[in-house]
């Protein structure tokens, strides 16, 4: 971003990486998936990079609110100094936190998730969208939390897997009703307390129950819980989880 | 007359009784704190006519909803009856409406009806508690008192239901009969199956249809003054519930102002804050630390358990269930009002909704998914009263877990909730 605007530049979009993206290694490749669909349909774009900080979103489920709100400050005079008006982001929670959220605190963005922008490009026929290996498999999608429940998208992310000519097959619990995988309210960041299994344990047994063969999510955090589920299971060879991103830019052969 | 006196006395003594007990509980949520959801008022109409007039969010589990519709429109509807039972009981009269004629018929018609379509939902609903067993009514929250009122609420229902047609049936026969005043009258649709087991004679005929009379409107004076004290409550909470409910999109937390106040003046120094009104704490660490809205939420729990059967950390054997959230802070917010009342409002009986009611292990167990918000047929929050109490925990105490202080630290010095530097934030980039 820095240097884009030093050479005068201004991009149509920002795209806010989020934590994950930028220092998980699974997450790494959504992020570099995403950046390639982005450059691939010439859309000119920023990321912050070391400017870029944590929204607050775990501090402030975890009930930190000053912690929270230290962090938004900070962040919207940083968006603010290089007058952002659009928002991309990869991470549901940091989509919520930054749609929902900032606005109160003085920080106006419109805010969008990516699924919803590869949505847009695939109606536009900016990306290609049929096929490729994916042609015939089974693919289910799993509802991360902030972005279904949270924020009511249910349908952009299932709108990229629709047109893939693939078997988009539905979990029992789905959509509004979707199991949480886990890892939200901050828990991505703590053991769980005791019981009888983990959350995404009982989430993986709904992936078994639809036999689906690949898992597209749509949060990096989703992302490691299921992960887990499926090594949990010991069926790394037999069920691929994916990010939506992730799909759309193997289809495009990006 | 002497019938009409003593109805007039139930009556004015339900009525007196219910107001006293109504008024309490009114003075109990106007011990949470003040939130304005005055706003949107159209959208709120909406809201309620579509999830507690429609019941929009009850059939999403279909049998349960259905019988339950069965069962709502029943209440409202056969409501209308009472109506002319109250009349008939304070003047004398009988059936005062039935110079409405064919209009008349099709009402008692109607009123049958759904009697016996009440009578089915909650003999469906019985079963699914005493013979099936469903999972979502049990529960550690599920306690013997819990357990009863369910079963006192289904039970004097099946009761009502029956005098109601049983009294029709011998009025129908005393009509057919052309005995005394019991005139030619509405249609019995439902109760002139019962003829036959009624007596032939019209003295045990008019003894049945009195005693039934009496017994259905006692029975719905009384059951007026169980509500209060039960979970069945939610007829009437139901609706401003749903017309004060949370209009933002569910993953929107609220920001607290006290502390947006305090963070502007940390980062601006010039930034005088406005003079905070006494000093409150920072989240809930009791009921009164809750606002209003929270704790009618409370009242308006029918202890359904549709929350709880969908949380992912319940479902996964973890102690937390929202239901027992929404009953842990009636509970309590009664004991806090009952104690107010008998000490002093000001006196303070050292318990506390958090510890006392509500554990540790319960409110960090919560992945925030909304699951619970989301399967509650009338817009409860139990959520919103889980992040109050961690905000308590840590703003206020500092107890948290070891590896949350650690990612609060991280975010606070690193920008991030793992330790990494902020300089590697692009690394992604160079990576293939």
């Amino acid at each position: 971003m820095a240097e884009m605007m030093a050479a005068g530049e201004k991009p149509e979009i920002l795209f806010w990486v989020g934590c994950a993206g930028s220092y998980d290694e699974r997450a790494q490749r959504i992020t570099r998936a995403f950046a390639k669909i982005l450059t691939h349909v010439g859309i000119k774009f920023a990321v912050l990079g070391t400017e870029e900080s944590c929204t607050g979103d775990p501090a402030k489920r975890a009930g930190n609110e000053f912690l929270f709100q230290m962090q938004a400050m900070m962040n919207i005079q940083v968006l603010d100094g290089y007058q952002v008006k659009k928002i991309v982001t990869a991470c549901p929670h940091c989509f919520n936190t930054l749609k929902n959220e900032y606005p109160q605190l003085g920080g106006n963005y419109e805010v969008i998730h990516h699924t919803q922008l590869i949505q847009d490009l695939i109606t536009q026929g900016k990306l290609k969208a049929e096929g490729g290996d994916f042609k015939g498999k089974k693919i289910t999608f799993h509802d991360p939390c902030y972005l279904g429940r949270g924020n009511g998208v249910y349908e952009a992310p299932r709108a990229a897997l629709e047109i893939l000519d693939a078997d988009l097959v539905e979990m029992k619990r789905c959509k509004s009703n979707g199991l949480c995988c886990g890892a939200g309210g901050a828990q991505m960041f703590k053991e769980p307390e005791k019981g009888k299994k983990d959350i995404n344990i009982e989430r993986m047994e709904d992936v078994l129950a639809s036999k689906a063969e690949i898992v597209a999510v749509g949060c990096p955090f989703c992302m490691t819980m299921m992960n887990d589920g499926v090594k949990n299971f010991n069926k790394e060879n037999e069920i691929e989880v994916l990010d939506i991103a992730e799909i759309s830019a193997r289809v495009n052969g990006l | 007359m002497i019938a009409q006196i003593i109805f007039l006395i139930i009556f004015l003594a339900a009525s007196i009784l219910f107001t006293i007990q109504v008024r309490k509980i009114i003075r109990n949520i106007n011990l949470g704190k003040d939130i304005n959801r005055s706003d949107h008022t159209t959208e709120r109409w909406k809201v309620m006519a579509k999830v507690a007039l429609g019941q929009t969010k009850m059939v999403r589990r279909p049998i349960a909803g259905i019988m339950h519709i069965f069962v709502y429109l029943g209440f409202i509807i056969i409501n209308l009856e009472v109506l002319e039972i109250i009349i008939d009981g304070l003047f004398g009269t009988h059936r005062i409406f039935s110079f409405l004629g064919s209009f008349y018929n099709f009402l008692i018609g109607s009123f049958e009806i759904l009697a016996l379509l009440v009578l089915v939902g909650v003999i469906v609903f019985l079963a699914r508690r005493l013979i099936l067993g469903l999972k979502r009514f049990s529960g550690v929250e599920m306690k013997a008192w819990p357990k009863a009122d369910a079963l006192y609420i289904l039970i004097i229902e099946v009761l009502l239901m029956s005098a109601f047609l049983t009294m029709n049936a011998a009025d129908y026969k005393l009509q057919l009969a052309g005995y005394g005043h019991y005139i030619l009258a509405g249609s019995f649709p439902i109760s002139q199956f019962l003829t036959g087991l009624l007596p032939n004679s019209p003295e045990a005929l008019e003894w049945i249809e009195r005693a039934c009379w009496w017994f259905h409107i006692v029975g719905i004076l009384a059951f007026l003054n169980y509500l209060p004290i039960s979970k069945h409550f939610h007829i009437i909470l139901a609706f401003p519930n749903t017309w004060y409910s949370n209009l933002h999109k569910k993953g929107k937390f609220t920001n607290m102002e006290t502390v947006t106040n305090e963070v502007k003046a940390m980062l601006d120094p010039s930034f005088t804050p406005p003079p905070a009104d006494a000093i409150g704490r920072f989240g809930a660490k009791d009921v009164q630390d809750l606002n209003w809205v929270q704790l009618m939420n409370a009242y308006t729990c029918t202890e359904c358990g549709r929350c709880t059967d969908v949380c992912p950390a319940n479902q996964t054997g973890k102690l937390l269930s929202p239901r027992k959230i929404m009953m842990d802070t009636r509970d309590r917010l009664e004991e806090v009002g009952n104690h107010k009342a008998k000490n002093g409002k000001d006196d303070d009986d050292g318990k506390s909704l958090l510890d006392d009611y509500i554990s540790r292990e319960e409110i960090w167990a919560c992945t925030t998914c909304n699951a619970c918000t989301e399967a509650c047929p009338v817009n409860i929050d139990p959520l919103s009263i889980i992040v109050d109490l961690r905000r308590y925990a840590v703003m206020e105490e500092s107890n948290v877990a070891g590896s949350l202080n650690a990612m609060f630290s991280n975010v606070e010095n690193n920008g991030a909730p793992w330790k990494y530097s902020p300089a590697d934030r692009l690394n992604w980039a160079t990576k293939d």
